[in-house]
């Protein structure tokens, strides 16, 4: 057992544990005994729960050893963010509201990792209920960004994103509403994926924005990405969102990559203003990447663009205020004990339970949908978000899938947006249109800036599109080193 | 739509949240800037567009009447605030104003 084995890949450490060379309990005391030395300063975990992984990991040792292994991630740990059930784990959303929530099922992913044998460890932090983009609105914890621990690791997978860059777990499953998996991913210099709408089941996932929110893998390379969403796609009869398709074979789609010359979309409106120099050449080395291999580079039009953010934060807050509507006091969230009548239940469990950003955003979407301006905010919005589907419809005409930087700047510095809501919903800018269309987008590290932060690139694929991004992002990877780069943490 | 102001002590109360006197000003001052973004909506044509619910289409799913595992009674009350006999106990809700 080498001693970086926390940085190895799910696919490595799965050859490691076929060989032999590794136990399941080996690998789970590696990522716990890593947890125990930098998580003090990384503060990825909400809470961990070492005797069980370390159970769980017994179990599947013994599977091993009697010719029951139950397939390529049994034994290997894989961490989950805060906001999707397992059956008697904490589920707290980094909310005051659920701090002291168990739950009581598994969540559709949870069942398909415990399926596949997975060591399931630790809870990761977010934004409090998926709401924001630099995990600065936890009530639990602060998140730091390993590259650089001034830095935001982005949000509102922080933890996620942070965990796997520092090594902490091998595998990570955050969620996506309006770049949540794809920002982090971009901020900490790893893979993460956000699928199509409807692949993988909601089922168990805490509701933030119903037609937005996907889970997604969050992983150090691109293989990993196929194997972990190859385990949590497909159908599920209690999503009613939940596409009865069959899943593609990804990992195939990994080793016969499809021989082709692809055509690749440049949409000019995100290189626009507000864009920082160094994602810019980062990104556009991307690009002449892809033209040397013969892909074909056209510049195309998603002209609603800028439209994106305001039809975001009228859509995504309208469902968040009814989702939320939830968290009242009375059969399992917070509880004010001030209370003594049922309306103050509701008005001061709701004061006490949710953070500032929840609050902004609960009646944000509550006055976009009450009497008199429902036509003139929710409505127009929705009309607005048709308009942007059909650039993507109109764009995949001419090409297969589309490259932008997946945030305009790499990793900002704690504290530095947190007064300012606008400037924080604007960092979102390039990944919520994906959401709005239901596309699949990815993002893999690129580059570096001076300072030693990881730069990313986003691809989105047309519905469905996901064996052509992992592709193509794949293709990338292998000429590249970044995946190999892992931040120093020396503490 | 011209560019609203957010009267915000009537929309806290239909989210059913007591706000501060600090919080009113401030939230009152970041959504108003919030909402003046929101503006640039105003100047699309949105002449003749179906509005956009889901990305996919949405159908009704169809289950089968038979019954399936659920919760037991103590499962789904374990994380009640205050429980009594399989119920969740509230502050008396009728004869309050």
């Amino acid at each position: 057992m080498t001693d970086s084995i926390f940085y190895k890949t799910a696919l490595e450490v799965g050859a490691c544990l076929e060989r032999g060379e590794v136990s399941a309990v080996e690998l789970t005391q590696a990522v716990i005994d890593r947890t125990a030395a930098v998580d003090a300063s990384v503060g990825a975990f909400n809470s961990i729960n070492a005797e069980d992984a370390l159970a769980q990991a017994q179990d599947s040792d013994k599977r091993r050893s009697s010719g029951q292994c139950l397939g390529p991630l049994d034994g290997i740990p894989v961490s989950l963010k805060d906001v999707i059930a397992v059956k008697n784990s904490p589920l707290t959303c980094s909310s005051k509201m659920l701090q002291h929530y168990v739950s009581p099922y598994d969540a559709h992913v949870t069942e398909k990792l415990k399926a596949a044998g997975a060591v399931l460890w630790g809870r990761l932090n977010m934004d409090e209920f998926a709401m924001g983009s630099s995990t600065e609105n936890s009530c639990t914890a602060k998140t730091a960004n390993p590259w650089n621990l001034e830095c935001v690791p982005g949000g509102s997978s922080g933890g996620s994103a942070a965990a796997v860059a520092g090594g902490e777990t091998v595998l990570a499953l955050g969620s996506d509403t309006g770049g949540s998996i794809r920002q982090p991913a971009s901020f900490c210099g790893i893979v993460g994926m956000k699928p199509t709408y409807g692949m993988v089941s909601r089922y168990g996932l805490a509701a933030f924005a119903s037609s937005l929110d996907q889970i997604g893998p969050m992983t150090r390379s691109v293989g990993d990405a196929a194997l972990l969403l190859q385990t949590i796609a497909g159908h599920d009869q209690r999503d009613s969102t939940s596409l009865q398709r069959p899943v593609p074979d990804y990992l195939k789609a990994l080793r016969e990559p499809e021989k082709k010359a692809w055509r690749i979309g440049i949409p000019q409106e995100y290189f626009a203003e507000g864009l920082d120099d160094e994602v810019k050449v980062a990104v556009k080395r991307a690009i002449e990447f892809y033209r040397e291999q013969g892909c074909e580079i056209t510049s195309v039009s998603l002209p609603n663009t800028e439209l994106a953010v305001p039809v975001y934060y009228v859509i995504a807050t309208a469902e968040a205020s009814s989702n939320l509507a939830r968290y009242d006091g009375v059969l399992y969230s917070h509880r004010s004990q001030a209370a003594t009548n049922i309306n103050e239940v509701y008005f001061k469990s709701r004061a006490e339970g949710f953070g500032p950003e929840v609050k902004r955003r609960v009646i944000l979407g509550t006055y976009v949908l009450s009497s008199g301006y429902y036509d003139a905010y929710y409505l127009r919005a929705q009309k607005v978000r048709a308009l942007i589907r059909n650039d993507f419809v109109a764009a995949f005409k001419q090409v297969d899938v589309l490259l932008t930087p997946t945030a305009p700047t790499p990793a900002f510095k704690s504290g530095e947006k947190t007064a300012d809501p606008l400037a924080m919903y604007l960092s979102d800018i390039y990944t919520i249109s994906v959401n709005l269309a239901g596309l699949p987008g990815i993002s893999i590290p690129c580059g570096m800036s001076d300072s030693g932060l990881p730069i990313g690139l986003q691809l989105i694929g047309r519905p469905f599109g996901e064996s052509d991004l992992l592709t193509l992002a794949q293709q990338f990877e292998c000429a590249h080193d970044y995946a190999e780069q892992h931040p120093l943490l020396n503490l | 739509m011209s560019v609203e102001k957010i009267d915000i002590d009537y929309v806290a109360n239909l989210a059913r949240i007591e706000l501060t006197a600090d919080e009113k000003i401030q939230f009152s001052a970041q959504l108003d800037h919030v909402l003046g973004h929101f503006a640039k909506l105003n100047a699309v044509d949105i002449a003749g567009v179906e509005p956009m619910a889901h990305a996919v289409p949405v159908v009704n799913v169809w289950a089968a009447d038979e019954a399936g595992e659920v919760l037991s009674p103590e499962e789904a009350l374990q994380n009640a605030v205050e429980g009594e006999a399989n119920q969740v106990v509230l502050p008396k809700v009728i004869g309050e104003s």
